[in-house]
């Protein structure tokens, strides 16, 4: 394990069918006697296999609410979704419960940001991770031991046979997302969404479960949606990343491009707001002034507007769209910004 | 250089400079685990702070980093005696805050005042924001006067920025930025010497943090405060310290002026911390070589003998590492200043290059942890690898 990694890059991303396409997600919940909050709004991306996509933003952007709505692990009432997430030809949104549950596990997974409250407490390590085959696979217990077993070490967990009789209490933090890994990974799926799998977690932990997840999606050509709003994790895991404010997006570029030259002004005020490591000590930061508001108004408006050191006359009388820009090779660039930082500061 | 093996001794005879407002000497923290039905029997001890030495300066923010359970919030709070420290001193603008006691220990109290990280969970759901402010100005007889008090109040608010009409309101009408703010305005009602400020702004979104951040370090300066900043994000305490200690399982692993530590770290554990954080630069992150850490923090119940960082340690040699405990001391090295301090055995070798890392066998660290409630040391043998 205490290998010092290098990471090689990944340039070389050829481009295929995506293998899961989301089309103007949105979804809106409705609170009696509340006026209708929108999550998301008009959300739309791909992700080919073997890529990793990123929703980056901060509490409220509504980047859970995305992939919550993909899984189909929304609530059934107070909500409505609308829009499409096809996966391999068929729209996740359309599925009745019963099939949802066919695929969740199988096809696409889910990794939580909190282990504990994610694993069942009563149940041991062992028999959560056989459950997933058992159910999808058809698989009966004796026969889905070993394979837990084999999915514990591929995770990294030391002495898998005795930590499969386990609970999850007797695990630490970083044991138990590896546990909850070895679960979604349980089925090998095509999709796997990662919804802030290391917030809870140190840093040191942090580098070993992303070194997993790294090394998962290039050996076995899975998907992954990496859910954070740490723009470090951002820069070092993901392909393409999108910015997300108020429930829609607002960026979208290649990792390389993002950083070097953030076009829109959250973007642009997200970077400067973080201290770095490798930057100039006791240099004053920048934060973006304000903070996230509850209902951002997107009707005849931009809802980064008030926060907004670029904002123009036009940014609080039309909404503006999300549109192609110049830049990006592979990724193409999109921003939705009437007046963008330019690009050569 | 000599590294006699005494373990912890604090060195009462060195006089402690003027410019010195807290100086501590061998602080231990020790919670007993208790198991037991009808007699509350101590089975072990968590030693949650094992002889911790520091001395922060009048006006500089000591910054104290370490991953989760290291002990570094304890030893803020017993720094302000929150928590009893089981051994060692305390000496706050010389007087040992240890050995206080009663009215003298809740006078003293004004001198230093916390930030804590949850700041709706620190704040009282039913005091106005006025009410919150006053209680500890009333508690130290700073409100005698209303219109004085009122006066302050609306000065301290102005100096965290917020609007003067926030004083009506209760905790939960205020966005999370706005309650640190509170909070913090709370710690300076009193007029402190000292901050201590635990986690201040981990639990903010990033765009808030960076406002908090700035807010504290425009408030060092107008009131010249001293801080000790406990954090476990390193680019954050990086910005605002002047000084930095790392701390690994209840004990200081390295101590430097925050430039030179980040510049050069030379303990193997600050090495790894360092390259465990995320940079947000795609370009520094495909280039940087990792020290990914096998397994996790052994229990600080039952501490590894020797370097409590072994286990873990790529650099472990078969010598000293794992029998002898490294005290903190300045190395002979082209480019470390004397203020520069590791507590490693082979920090110079390992800096030239004269040791390499090798290999961590994640069972080994397990097998140490595996008994977390034998209250003796493990042995174990050297490592194979």
């Amino acid at each position: 394990m205490t290998a010092t990694t290098t990471r090689t890059s990944r340039d070389a991303r050829t481009s295929r069918e995506p293998l899961l396409q989301v089309r103007d997600l949105s979804v809106t919940f409705r609170r009696s006697g509340e006026e209708p909050f929108h999550a998301v709004s008009g959300v739309s991306f791909d992700v080919q296999p073997g890529q990793t996509v990123g929703l980056v933003g901060e509490s409220g952007c509504g980047k859970s609410v995305t992939s919550l709505a993909i899984m189909g692990l929304l609530p059934k009432r107070g909500n409505t979704v609308t829009g499409e997430a096809v996966f391999e030809g068929t729209d996740l949104l359309k599925l009745s419960p019963k099939q949802m549950r066919d695929r969740r596990g199988r096809d696409v997974a889910m990794i939580f940001q909190d282990p504990l409250s994610s694993l069942n407490p009563v149940v041991p390590i062992g028999r959560q991770v056989t459950e997933v085959m058992e159910r999808h696979q058809g698989l009966s217990r004796k026969e889905a031991e070993p394979k837990a077993r084999e999915l514990l070490d591929k995770v990294g967990i030391p002495d898998p046979s005795r930590r499969l009789k386990e609970y999850p209490h007797q695990l630490s933090g970083g044991m138990r997302q590896r546990a909850l890994i070895a679960m979604a990974l349980a089925c090998a799926p095509r999709l796997l969404i990662a919804d802030e799998p290391t917030t809870a977690l140190d840093v040191t932990i942090q580098a070993q479960i992303l070194t997993l997840l790294k090394d998962l999606v290039q050996d076995s050509d899975t998907a992954l949606i990496m859910i954070t709003h740490d723009l470090g994790v951002v820069a070092g895991l993901c392909d393409e990343v999108n910015v997300l404010y108020g429930g829609r997006i607002v960026e979208r570029a290649d990792r390389h491009d993002l950083f070097a030259r953030p076009r829109h002004p959250y973007t642009h005020g997200l970077l400067a707001s973080i201290p770095r490591l490798d930057s100039a000590r006791g240099e004053r930061l920048n934060p973006v002034p304000g903070s996230v508001a509850d209902n951002l108004p997107w009707d005849h408006a931009c809802a980064f507007a008030p926060r907004c050191s670029n904002a123009v006359e036009a940014c609080r009388t039309t909404q503006p769209e999300l549109e192609r820009i110049e830049g990006g090779v592979e990724t193409p660039r999109l921003l939705r910004c009437h007046n963008p930082i330019s690009e050569e500061a | 250089m000599s590294t006699a093996a005494t373990e912890t001794t604090p060195q009462d005879d060195v006089a402690v400079p003027d410019d010195v407002l807290v100086d501590v000497r061998g602080l231990k923290v020790h919670f007993p685990i208790k198991r037991g039905v009808f007699f509350d029997r101590t089975v072990g001890h968590v030693y949650a702070v094992d002889g911790m030495d520091m001395q922060i300066k009048r006006g500089e923010t000591y910054g104290l980093v370490g991953e989760s359970g290291c002990g570094k919030s304890t030893f803020g709070r017993a720094l302000l005696r929150l928590e009893e420290p089981t051994e060692g001193t305390v000496l706050f603008d010389g007087v040992d805050v240890a050995s206080l006691k009663g009215e003298t220990l809740r006078r003293k109290r004004q001198d230093m005042q916390m930030v804590f990280q949850d700041p709706l969970s620190s704040l009282d759901p039913r005091q106005t924001v006025e009410s919150l402010l006053l209680e500890g100005m009333q508690a130290h007889g700073l409100a005698k006067d209303g219109k004085a008090a009122t006066a302050r109040l609306r000065e301290l608010l102005s100096a965290v920025g917020l609007p003067p009409a926030a004083l009506r309101k209760y905790p939960h009408e205020f966005s999370g930025g706005q309650r640190q703010r509170i909070g913090i305005a709370r710690a300076l009602s009193v007029n402190p010497q000292l901050i201590v400020a635990d986690e201040p702004v981990s639990a903010l979104d990033v765009s808030v943090q960076a406002q908090v951040v700035n807010l504290l370090e425009e408030l060092q300066e107008e009131f010249s405060l001293t801080y000790l900043v406990v954090a476990h994000d390193l680019a954050v305490v990086r910005h605002i310290s002047d000084r930095v200690g790392v701390m690994y399982l209840g004990a200081l692993v390295e101590e430097a002026d925050a430039d030179d530590l980040y510049a050069m770290p030379l303990h193997p554990y600050t090495r790894a911390l360092m390259s465990a954080v995320p940079v947000p630069d795609p370009t520094t992150e495909d280039r940087r070589e990792r020290i990914i850490l096998a397994g996790d923090l052994p229990s600080p119940a039952n501490p590894p003998t020797g370097c409590r960082f072994h286990t873990r340690c790529p650099w472990k040699q078969e010598e000293r590492c794992d029998t002898e405990r490294p005290q903190l001391r300045t190395i002979e090295l082209e480019g470390v200043p004397g203020t520069h301090r590791v507590a490693c055995h082979f920090a110079e070798q390992i800096q030239r290059g004269e040791i390499q890392p090798h290999e961590v066998d994640v069972s080994f660290v397990e097998q140490v942890d595996a008994q977390p409630d034998d209250a003796t040391p493990v042995t174990v043998e050297p490592g194979a690898p």
